[in-house]
């Protein structure tokens, strides 16, 4: 009986003891993360760098970019996640029309710069029908987006698809199911939980990415940090701005991932 | 071939005269590229029989199988089921007629598979539901007692609402054995159902098996179990480099097996387990 109870005390005071390193560890992370904004942002305000009074007029001018930057990335991803269904769909048909007309949409947009594809649909696009130029930037800016992120999470669409295992179609085709019923109930909902992940990575690089449709003039974060500075030769302070708010964004939003990922895990020990 | 199809008892000759037979397998030819896998397979199964089809692995007894619901599509020969004919057609496997008579047969002969293939994103009783109600049309309510009735059979109605992932390897296979009789279908084709499992688990899938075709299932089963064949079988066959050898009652290919290759087949079987 006493080695037993002496053994326990020992799981006890292990687990205790690793518990307490592991905190010291978070400790020294976070502590490393603040002294070094505090010697960049501390340094910068005691050398007289930074405008501190500017920063109070402009600040919420400039975060006010936030929610627009939000919402163009949000919505861009939504229909890229559409056009990468069909994409991977297209790239995965047996008709050849269908193939090619896919293929030539990934390969276009992969081989064109982001930049160019944005400036295409607000400069070029209303040469050709002058009605384009009616359209609100903001609807431009998240057209350029999907389009170009579409391209690419049509891959990741495909690799998703064509993971799920020949089983599951064989089970569908044995069970009778049509390929049109077999894909819409058996293969995309196991294809979507597999691409979850990396659609989540891909939400976080437009977040970032959505900074270009500041050249359109969508009043998003950067557009707004420019417009705020530029007439007060302040792009020290707007630019600092914006760049903390996109990394604190893509912090955010990478813990979040973090966590449907976790909840996904533990509803995946079901399956 | 000749010497071939005087092993086989004459057709009719096992069952009652004038009985038809459900199944009919004529002449299947199967080639992958250059392997000639199947090499004139004929096959005529009763209502209410069990075959049992036993071979060593590559011997084609799951492409035979396979090509009886096309899941691969044969290069030659002949299949029917309760009356639905069906040629094999390779040069115009994807056409849509085609494909739509195969789906017929599909349905009249639902396939229990060696790794389950039950749906993971889907409860056991959405599993059950699936294919009556998406595929068939059979009201959701209908098909819930269906679903429910089947469970029974194979004991595993109180797993109707876990994900397939919190199941054992045996209770998966009971619940893919459920999810095939939900369609009420002509025939069950069994490919090799108790391969995948862990040897404990064995028992629990053969005695469901078992059940069903002593209560009048039509079954054609691939399988290695020697004691399940011996047991539940009307007629074993023994397939070799894609032709059947020999066929009969499993007292005779079993016991008293006359093809010196079905000879060394169960011998070896029987020293290996």
């Amino acid at each position: 009986m006493a080695s037993v109870q002496a053994s326990a005390a020992m799981v006890e005071a292990v687990a205790r003891s690793r518990r307490r390193d592991q905190l010291r560890f978070r400790l020294s992370f976070f502590t490393t993360w603040l002294v070094l904004v505090a010697i960049i942002v501390g340094g910068l305000a005691a050398a007289g760098k930074i405008d501190l009074e500017f920063l109070g007029r402009h600040q919420a001018f400039i975060l006010g970019g936030i929610p627009v930057t939000i919402i163009v990335a949000a919505s861009s991803i939504a229909i890229a996640v559409i056009l990468a269904i069909v994409g991977a769909l297209g790239r995965l048909s047996s008709n050849p029309v269908i193939y090619g007309l896919a293929s030539f949409y990934v390969s276009l947009v992969r081989g064109t710069p982001l930049l160019v594809q944005i400036l295409f649909v607000y400069l070029a696009l209303p040469q050709i029908w002058i009605e384009f130029a009616k359209i609100p930037l903001i609807v431009l800016g998240i057209f350029a987006l999907a389009f170009n992120y579409g391209a690419y999470m049509t891959e990741i669409f495909r690799a998703g698809i064509q993971a799920i295992h020949r089983g599951q179609l064989e089970a569908a085709a044995a069970l009778g199911m049509t390929g049109r019923l077999t894909m819409r109930r058996i293969v995309l909902p196991q294809a979507i939980r597999i691409v979850t992940p990396a659609i989540g990575n891909e939400f976080i690089a437009m977040i970032k990415d959505s900074a270009l449709v500041s050249i359109i003039g969508v009043q998003e974060l950067l557009w707004r940090a420019q417009r705020a500075g530029t007439p007060e030769f302040r792009l020290l302070e707007s630019l600092l701005v914006a760049a903390l708010v996109y990394w604190i964004l893509t912090i955010v939003f990478s813990l979040l991932q973090d966590r449907l990922e976790k909840r996904m895990a533990e509803s995946d020990r079901r399956l | 071939m000749t010497e071939l199809h005087d092993a086989f008892a004459a057709p009719g000759a096992l069952t009652p005269a004038g009985a038809k037979p459900i199944v009919r397998l004529e002449g299947l030819e199967k080639y992958f590229g250059s392997n000639h896998v199947l090499r004139g397979c004929t096959l005529e199964v009763y209502p209410k029989e069990t075959i049992c089809i036993i071979g060593r692995s590559g011997s084609g007894k799951s492409t035979l199988l396979r090509c009886t619901n096309f899941l691969e599509e044969p290069t030659v020969g002949t299949i029917e089921v309760d009356g639905l004919r069906v040629e094999a057609d390779p040069l115009h496997a994807w056409d849509r007629d085609h494909q739509e008579r195969i789906r017929q047969i599909r349905l009249r002969a639902q396939m229990v598979f060696q790794e389950f293939n039950l749906f993971p994103h889907m409860t056991v009783l959405q599993n059950l539901i699936e294919g009556p109600t998406r595929v068939k049309g059979v009201p959701e309510a209908e098909a819930v007692a269906t679903a429910e009735k089947y469970l029974d059979k194979v004991g595993l109605r109180e797993k109707r609402d876990e994900f397939p992932g919190r199941l054992s390897g045996g209770q998966k296979q009971r619940v893919a054995i459920a999810r095939a009789l939900t369609m009420e279908p002509k025939v069950l084709l069994f490919d090799e159902p108790t391969s995948a499992l862990d040897p404990t688990l064995v028992g629990e899938v053969l005695k469901v098996m078992a059940e069903l075709a002593h209560e009048g299932a039509t079954m054609i089963v691939v399988t290695h179990e020697m004691a399940f064949a011996r047991e539940a079988a009307d007629q074993v066959y023994f397939i070799e480099e894609g032709v059947f050898v020999e066929a009969g009652p499993p007292d005779e290919v079993i016991e008293r097996p006359k093809d010196p290759r079905t000879r060394q087949f169960l011998s070896r079987l029987l020293h290996t387990v």
